[in-house]
Formats: structure tokens, C-alpha cells, sequence
């Protein structure tokens, strides 16, 4: 069986095209990043400082009368979740900007104990996180993303030369940024399972770029006539299939997590399958061009 | 040929006989005894079996501060001792603090004074004006640094000693940069009493209670300058209600906790309810007899971290060395406050900055969930592969097979902690795994498309994949160990199966499948290949 036979599809005059969808993207994707930064957008507690809080009742729950016993608690801002079918109600406090670190899980676990004598719940899991943590977790990722940025060019640039090190950090940071203005246009929410998931597409955008790179780095070498633009066109051609099956695989692999990983994972697939198909876009749209750009139409040898 | 085949397959069965061996214990009980204690285990992450994560925040300023004004006290007595009388008393930045001396030779004595008798401190001699001198004294900063490390260093101590009395099997508690630390306790069913146990300072002091000065007064806010409002909270056993009483006591310490020998909880007072007898050690004992002497039928108040247990009257001179704490426990508080009394108290107030509790119900059901997903994920690739790869696909997944054996057997070899990110990690690692293995078998038809024999191009596509293989899989591995390094908790456990995974992929895409190519061409090469 094959999916794809022998194409000649014309990427390269694409270019124009993706590199209009590709900016509007990664800037949608800045955007997205500083209000991440700033804690502007929806983040998860583990990000934000705050409570969340997971209870599974007896009985369907009335999600208005919580809203209401939570809101006379001075909890208004809370945010509930109901886990259709299983009774669960997942409740939601973030932290002030300026609010002093301080747990109110327990006041309101007591709280719903007194309010629902006849619906008793067990407290399935319970995450209290301070503002400073959040923070400083956010912090931390920011400074994963620049080292791995880094280390990644400097181990292509050893392995390729240093522009095509620098077009594949390119291609990667626009999926990371790319992912992170989709999640916040959606305004779905953003947590530190997230920034695993960002990083993991990375690595794995990467994985297909460097794929392409190694068969153009062959196709310098084999074809001295030509333009570099055509080598990338047959070279991302050649490899096209390769390029659809493994994202098929790994795509398959994070739908499965998506469908049957239950709540705790759901966000963290959905970023997954969504990374995997802007890794694939990009290893094919944005990483080569780049390098086509910036070498120019040249075709000299890709120094190893 | 068949000499390079023989040693593939041994070293193939090897590993997969130890991943077996190593496997085993965390899969099943039913091992012999040493086979299961002596081989290390993948152990559950928090989410997955239930439990609770702690990070606290030492606040080492209060020690300080603690330490400091114990400093005043302990100077101010001296100086009463030597009839050098201290006017006023002041604090003097966050390390030190200052006296003030009527006029006279009186400062410069109590210089030298509190020079000779605490060395760890500087004193120094304010401006002499008019109406008297002062004297500061201040902490040296290699001391200031001492109780900065210790704070934490015995923080874990101590915590770690009452979570053993506690009973927590394979608890956690380590430092965490210069201020934090962070306590897992796996499998914790009572996460909140586990909680307060662990967040207590457990502080304990005996203080007289100020009868001199009106509680009313003080209540509106006058306290005397070496009293202090403290509340007296007792919880009515039949409605569970608690009440705050207020109650005004001596700022100075009789006693501390630190001299506790042992504390264990009775039961039988006169309410029938649970209640602490300790006993000191002979330091304590002899100050305990000291002040019970002193203080006949005055009330002496049992504090522990600024909350009054009981006042109880002194009735008579107490010299065995024994007291008792009573209010009005249940067994576990009582056997609680037995425990932090015993594990002594913390040298500085913590506060939980972060708690992540999760029950064991959750635990179960996530991990039930989790293993249908990545069984669910890994048998669709399988079967993805073998539909489009035909044999050389069942080829791949039977490498898949052993890949994910191999990495079992790595995550219990290392210990590793298994979490549901950690679940994710493994499906992505089995996406992925199988790329090696399309990398090469588009370049074994690419050659066969250019009419090369089976055999050529078999070699053929594992020598020019192999390069493009390498340098996928060390990029990811580079984000991986960036993620480790970086990465706390759920991300961590991601990234050491990720890591793991990527590892194992290159030999069983590399060498696992090869070998069965190798193995059917040695005996007679193939004529064609269903690829």
C-alpha cells in the first residue's frame, strides 16, 4: 500500500502563500506568549497560582446552586466544571495578581459539606499552587524553550552548517508559537502539561525537519545543476511519504490519548495532535524556504 | 554473516532476559522474596496511586528574628543579673538589637558585658548624649548564615522524622533551592491530618499567665510591653464547634520544647478523652522544678505554636519531670501532637506554597484510563503498520514489541517514577518509534523502485537512513534531557520515558529489525519483499 506515489508537487512556489499563514500565526503566537508571560491568558492554576480542586458527588449536582454558595463565599471568580455522567465537578480558583498565598481548599471542601447534607462527595484531588510558584514555573519554561532553542542549534550547525541550524530552530519555535496562539484564541486552558506539550512538539517538528534537511544535504551533493529551490522540491517530494506515515503513526497514537486518556489528559493530547500537524506543515513549508532565502539559489555543497 | 547474525540475536535475547528479570517484580507479587526486594521497581507517580505533594516555603526571616529576640532575652536577663538596668529595648534591622542605658558607665559595661558572654554576637556602643547611651548588638553575619542553612537542613530532619512516626511508606522530603521544601507522600489516604502534620512548627512553650494586666484592656489592644494576647481554641466534642478564648501571658518563655525527652498520648483524664504526657530530660526537668517551685498556684499555659493548649493552676512544686498536655483531643490529634513533640519543632515557621493532593480513587481510575489509552494507541500503529507495510511492517512491530519491553524494563532499572504524563510519554515514544523504521523502509522501496535486488536494498536503506535516523533521534533526546533538567514533577516523569524511549528506538529500529532481514537473506536472498 502506498499513500502518496511519486509527486512532483511545486512547494517552493507555495512559499508566498505559507509564509503569509505562517507570520500571521506566529504573531497571533507572540501575542498569545506575552499575555502568557503577563498571566493574562487563560492558564491553568499550576501556571497562575490558585486552587482547583476535583470532587466526585453521589448525586448529579446542581452546578448553579454551587455557583451561587461559592459566590456568597466571596469566591466569585471560581469556575466550575462538570464531568457529564460521572457527578464530578471540578471547581477552579485563580489567584489574584497581589492576593497573598493562602489555601482555601479546606473552607470550601467544609463549605459544600454543609451545603449538601443528602449529596456526600469525596474530594477526588485537590492542587493548591501560590502565585510566586506560578510564577516561577513559568519562568522555568521560558528558560527550557531558549536552552533547547540553543542546544538544537548548535547541534545542527555541527551536524548541517549553521544557517540550516537556525532555520530549523526557526521552524520550530513557529510551531511553538503557532500552538500557543491556537490555545489562546480558543482560549483553552494553558498549564504546565501544556508547555510539556509545546517542548515535545518541538522536538518532534525537528525530528521531520531534520529529515528533509538530510535528503537535501544528499541532493546538493548528487545534483550540481539546478536551482536550490528545485532540490528542496524534489527533496521534500522524495521524502513525502515518509514525511505523512510517521505523522499518521504518531498522530493515531495521540488521538488514542485524546479519546481514551480521560479529563486529566485531554488538553495535553489536544496540543499534541494540533502540534503534529503544524510540525508536519512547517517541516514542509517554512524550515526548507527559510534556508532557500538565505543561502540563495546557489547550489553549493552543504559542508558536514 | 552468520557469525554477525548469532551475536545480534544473543545480545537481543540477553537484554530482553534481563528486562524480564528486571520487569517482573513491578508487575507481579507473586515472586520469590528475594527476587522482589533485591530489583528495583518502577514506582507510581503521585497520580497515579493517590497522595499528596508539598513544596513549603521556609520562612528563614522569622528564624532570624526568632533567634534575635531570644538574644534580647537572654541579655536583658544578664544584664539584670550584673544591676546594669535596660531602659528600653529595640529592635535594630532584621539581626539585631539595641538597648538603651540611663547616663552614667552603664552602657559601656554592658558592652563589654554581652561582649564577653555572647560571642557570636557584635556589640557596639551608640552615641553617649545626655540622658544615657545605648548599646547594639547584632548578629555575626557567619551566624546569620548558619541559621539561614540550618533552617532548612532541619527542617527536613525534622519533617522527615515525624512523617516516619507518621508511617508513610517511601515518603520524599528534600530541599529545594535555598528556602523550599518539597514533601511527597505517596499513597497518604488522611492527606489533610498529613498536611497539618507536616506544616506544624510545633513550637511548644510554657509561659505564665499575665494575671497582673486587665484582659479587657488588652483585648482593645493595650497589651503590656512583655505580655502577649494569646487564644486558647477548644472544639466542644458533642457539636464540633470551636471557640477562641482570649488569654494574656508573659512574653518569656519558661520552658521550650527542646527539652522534651519522649511524648506519648494517654488516655483516661477526666473528660475520657486522649490526652500528651512528657517527659524532660534532666535539663528540663530541673527547670521545670524550678518554676513549678516559683510559681505555686499561678497558671501556667502550655503553647505550642502560639496557641494555648491548656493554663492549668500550679497546684504544688512538680520535680519528677513529668507534665501533661490536655484539651480536648480525639486519638489522632493527640497521637499527632505526640508525634511533631517527639520529632522536635521546626527551627523556622514553613508555609505550603504548594499542595497537590490527589485521592486514591482518582489514582485508580487514571491509570486504568491510561493503560487503555496506550494500549489502545499502540495496537492501532501496529496495526497501521502491518496493513501498509505488508511483512515488513509485522517486521517493525515486532522490534516494537521489545522496544516497549526494553523500556519497562529501563523506567524499574532506574527507578523512574511512572506518571500519566509519563503514560503519554511512552505512546508518543511508540509514534515515533515506528518512524525509524518508515525512514528506512521508504528508502528500501525507494531502491527497489531503481531496480536493485532485495538484498541491496535492504543494505542500502539501512545505510542511508541511518545518518537522517541518528540526528532525528538525538533532537529529541536534546529536548528531553532539557525537559528533565528543567522540568519539575508531571515533566519530569515525561521526559525520563521520552528520553528513554528515543534511546531504546535507535537499537531496536536499528538492530532489531535488521537482524530478521539479515537472518532470511543469509539463508537463501530473498527474490522479492512485501513492502
Amino acid at each position: 500500500m502506498e499513500l502518496v506515489k511519486n509527486t512532483r508537487i511545486d512547494f517552493m512556489s507555495l512559499k508566498k502563500y505559507a509564509f503569509a499563514v505562517s507570520a500571521a500565526l506566529t504573531l497571533l503566537g507572540l501575542f498569545g506568549t506575552v499575555q502568557v508571560y503577563r498571566g493574562q491568558a487563560n492558564l491553568g492554576i499550576d501556571l497562575a497560582g490558585g486552587t482547583s480542586m476535583q470532587l466526585k458527588f453521589q448525586k448529579p449536582i446542581a452546578m448553579d446552586e454551587v455557583r451561587g454558595i461559592l459566590a456568597k463565599a466571596g469566591h466569585k471568580e471560581a469556575t466550575l466544571q462538570g464531568v457529564p455522567g460521572e457527578n464530578i465537578l471540578l471547581i477552579k480558583l485563580r489567584a489574584g495578581a497581589n492576593s497573598e498565598e493562602k489555601m482555601v481548599a479546606d473552607p470550601i471542601v467544609n463549605l459544600l459539606k454543609s451545603s449538601f447534607p443528602s449529596n456526600p462527595f469525596v474530594v477526588e484531588s485537590v492542587s493548591e499552587i501560590g502565585p510566586a510558584i506560578g510564577h516561577k514555573l513559568r519562568q522555568d519554561a521560558a528558560l527550557a524553550l531558549a536552552v533547547s532553542a540553543l542546544a538544537i542549534i548548535v547541534y545542527l550547525a555541527w551536524r548541517f552548517e549553521f544557517k540550516f541550524g537556525v532555520a530549523a530552530a526557526i521552524a520550530t519555535f513557529h510551531d511553538i508559537f503557532a500552538m500557543v496562539g491556537i490555545f489562546y484564541i480558543f482560549g483553552i486552558e494553558k498549564d504546565l502539561l501544556f508547555i510539556t506539550a509545546l517542548l515535545t512538539i518541538g522536538g518532534y517538528s525537528l525530528t521531520d525537519t531534520v529529515v528533509v534537511f538530510d535528503r537535501i544535504r544528499e541532493n546538493v551533493r548528487l545534483r550540481k545543476k539546478g536551482t536550490f529551490s528545485e532540490t528542496i522540491n524534489l527533496s521534500v517530494n522524495e521524502v513525502l511519504s515518509r514525511t505523512i506515515v510517521t505523522s499518521l503513526t504518531v498522530f493515531i497514537a495521540t488521538v488514542s490519548l485524546l479519546v481514551f486518556g480521560g479529563i486529566v489528559l485531554h488538553n495535553f493530547a489536544l496540543a499534541l495532535a494540533i502540534g503534529i500537524l503544524i510540525g508536519t506543515y512547517s517541516s514542509i513549508f517554512v524550515a526548507s524556504p527559510v534556508v532557500a532565502l538565505w543561502r540563495g539559489e546557489k547550489m553549493t555543497e552543504v559542508k558536514r | 554473516m552468520w557469525k554477525s547474525i548469532t551475536w545480534r540475536v544473543t545480545l537481543i535475547a540477553v537484554l530482553t532476559a534481563v528486562s524480564i528479570v528486571v520487569l517482573a517484580p513491578s508487575l507481579t507479587d507473586s515472586l520469590p522474596g528475594t527476587w522482589k526486594e533485591k530489583m528495583p521497581r518502577i514506582n507510581l507517580g503521585l497520580d497515579l496511586q493517590g497522595g499528596v505533594f508539598l513544596r513549603l516555603a521556609v520562612e528563614i526571616d522569622k528564624a532570624i528574628e526568632n533567634t534575635i529576640l531570644r538574644y534580647a532575652d537572654d541579655a536583658r536577663s544578664v544584664c539584670r543579673e550584673k544591676g546594669l538596668p535596660v531602659l528600653s529595648f529595640q529592635k535594630a534591622g532584621a539581626d539585631g538589637f539595641s538597648f538603651r542605658f540611663p547616663p552614667g558607665d552603664f552602657a559601656a559595661r554592658a558592652q563589654a558585658t554581652l561582649k564577653e558572654e555572647f560571642p557570636s554576637l557584635e556589640v557596639s556602643l551608640g552615641e553617649v548624649k545626655a540622658d544615657g547611651a545605648s548599646v547594639t548588638a547584632r548578629m555575626k553575619p557567619a551566624e546569620v548564615q548558619a541559621i539561614r542553612t540550618n533552617a532548612v537542613v532541619q527542617g527536613v530532619e525534622t519533617i522527615r522524622n515525624r512523617i516516619d512516626q507518621f508511617g508513610v511508606t517511601e515518603p520524599q522530603i528534600i530541599a529545594e533551592g535555598e528556602d523550599r521544601i518539597v514533601v511527597q507522600l505517596p499513597g497518604v489516604k488522611d492527606q489533610q491530618r498529613a498536611i497539618e502534620l507536616v506544616g506544624k512548627t510545633a513550637l511548644l512553650e510554657f509561659k505564665l499567665v499575665d494575671e497582673g494586666a486587665s484582659l479587657d484592656e488588652a483585648t482593645k489592644g493595650s497589651v503590656p510591653e512583655d505580655s502577649q494576647l494569646l487564644y486558647q481554641k477548644s472544639v466542644d466534642p458533642q457539636t464540633g464547634r470551636a471557640t477562641k478564648t482570649p488569654m494574656l501571658v508573659k512574653r518569656r518563655a519558661l520552658l521550650t520544647g527542646d527539652t522534651i525527652k519522649t511524648a506519648k498520648v494517654n488516655f483516661g483524664n477526666q473528660a475520657g478523652g486522649a490526652y500528651v504526657s512528657l517527659s524532660f530530660d534532666s535539663r528540663g526537668a530541673k527547670v521545670f522544678d524550678r518554676v513549678t517551685a516559683e510559681n505555686v498556684k499561678r497558671r501556667l499555659a502550655i503553647v505550642l505554636d502560639d496557641t494555648i493548649y491548656s493554663a492549668p493552676v500550679i497546684q504544688e512544686r512538680i520535680s519528677g519531670g513529668e507534665a501533661q498536655i490536655t484539651g480536648n483531643f480525639t486519638a489522632d490529634e493527640a497521637s499527632d501532637l505526640a508525634i511533631v513533640l517527639r520529632a522536635g519543632s521546626l527551627p523556622a515557621p514553613v508555609k505550603v506554597i504548594q499542595n497537590v493532593s490527589i485521592g486514591p480513587s482518582l489514582g485508580a481510575d487514571s491509570i486504568q484510563k491510561g493503560i487503555r489509552a496506550a494500549l489502545i494507541g499502540a495496537l492501532l500503529v501496529v496495526l497501521f503498520m502491518a496493513l501498509y507495510y505488508r511483512f515488513a511492517g509485522l517486521v517493525a512491530d515486532f522490534a516494537l514489541v521489545f522496544n516497549i519491553l526494553f523500556l519497562l524494563a529501563g523506567m524499574a532499572a532506574f527507578s523512574a517514577t511512572l506518571t500519566l504524563p509519563g503514560i503519554a510519554g511512552i505512546i508518543l515514544a511508540i509514534g515515533m518509534a515506528v518512524d525509524s523504521n518508515v525512514l528506512i523502509f521508504e528508502r528500501i522501496r525507494e531502491e527497489l523502485r531503481a531496480k536493485k535486488t532485495v538484498r541491496a536494498a535492504i543494505d542500502a536503506g539501512y545505510d542511508k537512513a541511518f545518518w537522517t535516523v541518528v540526528d532525528s533521534h538525538v533532537t529529541t533526546l536534546i529536548t528531553a534531557v532539557i525537559l528533565f533538567q528543567f522540568g519539575t514533577g508531571p515533566i519530569k516523569g515525561f521526559a525520563v520515558s521520552l528520553s528513554m524511549g528515543v534511546a531504546i528506538n535507535l537499537f531496536t529500529a536499528l538492530v532489531c529489525t535488521k537482524v530478521v532481514f539479515d537472518y532470511l537473506n543469509a539463508k537463501k536472498p530473498m527474490q522479492t519483499l512485501s513492502i
